[in-house]
């Protein structure tokens, strides 16, 4: 396998990566195990794109993710799973949701409760708009008690929401924390500007970008160094929306920060309704979280994980080009 | 082998991996749950909170106060919703005319008052939401005497720290209900003793003959059933040390500002 690999940036690195993007500044040359086919051993930098055997593909790895996006990334994958199920625990406690300041019993938008048919058989019911689903074993009912989200979904899985709470604020300043780290150094790095925000031409091809994701076509060679436009959009707006949201409907939720910014009740409409976008941003989360990991298998496993493990990312590049 | 073969290989692989993952990770939850050095520092966050809340809460902001129309219809009782003893019975046959309230323990002078002479003082009536630790918020009329009033006529001690409720609740056991309160807390315009909800006297669920109303923190902080407010140093001293019978009983943060 290895005296396929050719090696291609190499010492020309710089000239042609000049205009790409923060994340694809580093390149390094792919270390081989084996020595490579004389043919390739022998050219020097300027003709190795003439002496290459076409149909060779050629790899190329990228120093695609630096340290603290590396650390911030995976400080947040136990912190949002605990955060997630924790939460979950929480609901579980009163588990309907509603808009306004107040939460009358027959005003929910949202409802998650076990019902006892008239044969006497309990079921798990979800209500969404007053249209009501039965979701028996998932929600509503499982394992042979009536509670809203099963004991697999929610942390720590019997119910107790002492102990739900002490985990969920305990996470959510670790969330804090690592959300400002990540944010102080996004900005200072450039990470947001230069690797983040979409440029007129990703914008442009935003079209493009939808079709070939509902194909699952993604991104090869040169392009695939940066992040697409929709891997953009989906970023910033987890990042600097959906997680910000969060956390300011978490605290519009405290009595005390009630008293101390009163408008976050006016611009959420209430207390209660600020529950209902909390547990929204949450599931938009979730959301978020498995199609990424979806895409992390699709567009390689393994390179994706080393990549964000290492920083070293794979970019094949089809041969002859 | 072939690439298609390869591929299912690394699938099952995946999913694998990841179930088994998913199952380690919420098991190790589970038990670090009931270790005993992680809740410990799990509660260490109420502290870090409780710090942060009130250094960018200024001490006398107001919880909002809403509208006659934003009454709810049905204010949820939850908690002990009588305290079915003997003595209270005795209380509610006689329409709490024996009911007295005794400020107590760290103060210069130690008072009781009835009722009727809680009643007599003057008085704040107040629309606010109470939101319980489940999650769900009722909003209610309170009238009842500031507490503020109380400390100052009993002035409390300079070395006084926090405000003891003792309740006329006990639980199965026989454990009588008490929660506790920063003084500093005491003084809040809002923080009231409150004996008439939506206009007419408390009901048993509510906390007849009067409670606490402590309106920036969650619903178990506030006190119902009230017979003595006990001004201390420290809580260790009192019942489990931790400052309130949920706080004790159940593992519930004191500081419930969120």
């Amino acid at each position: 396998m290895a005296s396929l690999i050719h090696e291609r940036a190499g010492t020309g690195r710089g000239q042609e990566n000049e205009q790409v993007s923060e994340l694809a500044m580093r390149s390094e040359p792919f270390v081989l195990e084996e020595p490579l086919a004389p043919a390739v051993l022998t050219a020097n930098q300027s003709d190795v794109t003439a002496a290459r055997p076409a149909l060779v593909p050629v790899v190329e790895r990228v120093y695609r993710h630096r340290l603290p996006v590396r650390i911030s990334h995976w400080l947040n994958v136990p912190i949002l799973m605990i955060l997630i199920m924790s939460g979950l625990q929480i609901f579980n406690a009163h588990p309907a949701l509603y808009w306004g300041d107040r939460s009358d019993r027959d005003q929910s938008l949202f409802a998650i409760r076990p019902m006892k048919t008239e044969s006497g058989e309990m079921r798990g019911i979800t209500t969404i708009l007053g249209r009501k689903f039965d979701t028996t074993g998932v929600l509503g009912y499982s394992d042979g008690r009536g509670r809203a989200f099963p004991a697999w979904a929610t942390v720590p899985s019997a119910k107790i929401l002492a102990m739900g709470r002490q985990w969920h604020l305990f996470f959510a300043w670790l969330l804090v924390v690592n959300g400002l780290f990540f944010t102080a150094y996004a900005l200072i790095s450039r990470h947001a500007t230069r690797d983040l925000a979409p440029t007129g031409k990703d914008l442009r091809g935003i079209g493009k970008a939808v079709k070939d994701h509902i194909v699952l076509r993604h991104p090869k060679g040169e392009e695939a160094k940066r992040y697409n436009v929709l891997q953009k959009l989906a970023y910033l707006v987890i990042l600097f929306v959906v997680a910000p949201l969060i956390i300011l409907t978490g605290l519009a939720m405290s009595p005390t920060i009630d008293t101390a910014f009163p408008w976050l009740l006016t611009i959420f409409g209430g207390r209660q309704a600020a529950r209902t976008i909390h547990f929204i941003a949450c599931f938009t989360f979730v959301g978020f979280i498995v199609i990424h990991v979806v895409e992390v298998i699709l567009t390689g496993f393994f390179n994706n994980i080393r990549s964000m493990v290492t920083g070293w990312f794979v970019v094949k590049h089809e041969a002859g080009r | 082998m072939i690439p298609h073969e390869r591929a299912m290989e690394r699938r099952q692989f995946l999913k694998g991996t990841l179930g088994v993952a998913g199952l380690v990770a919420l098991a190790g939850c589970d038990n670090l749950t009931q270790s005993s050095w992680f809740p410990s520092l799990l509660s260490q966050t109420e502290k870090v909170t409780g710090r942060v809340q009130r250094a960018i809460t200024p001490a006398n902001a107001l919880a909002k106060e809403y509208g006659e129309d934003d009454i709810s219809k049905v204010f949820p009782a939850n908690g002990n919703t009588d305290p079915g003893t003997e003595a209270y019975a005795e209380h509610l046959a006689n329409n709490f005319s024996e009911w007295t309230v005794e400020v107590g323990g760290l103060v210069q002078t130690p008072m009781s008052w009835s009722l009727a002479a809680l009643k007599e003082l003057p008085s704040r009536t107040q629309i606010t939401r109470h939101d319980c630790v489940e999650g769900w918020s009722a909003i209610g009329k309170w009238t009842g005497v500031p507490l503020g009033d109380l400390m100052h006529k009993v002035q409390p001690l300079p070395h006084a720290k926090f405000a003891v409720f003792h309740c006329a609740d006990v639980d199965e056991d026989g454990v009588p209900y008490y929660e506790s309160m920063a003084l500093v807390d005491c003084y809040h315009p809002q923080t009231i003793m409150a004996y008439e909800l939506n206009g007419t006297p408390l009901d048993i669920p509510h906390g007849a003959p009067i409670r606490l109303r402590f309106e920036r923190q969650l619903g178990y902080k506030q006190a119902k059933y009230v017979t003595k407010i006990e001004l201390v140093e420290t809580l260790s001293g009192i019942a489990g040390g931790k400052g309130g019978y949920w706080e004790d009983d159940q593992g519930y943060e004191w500081y419930a500002g969120i």
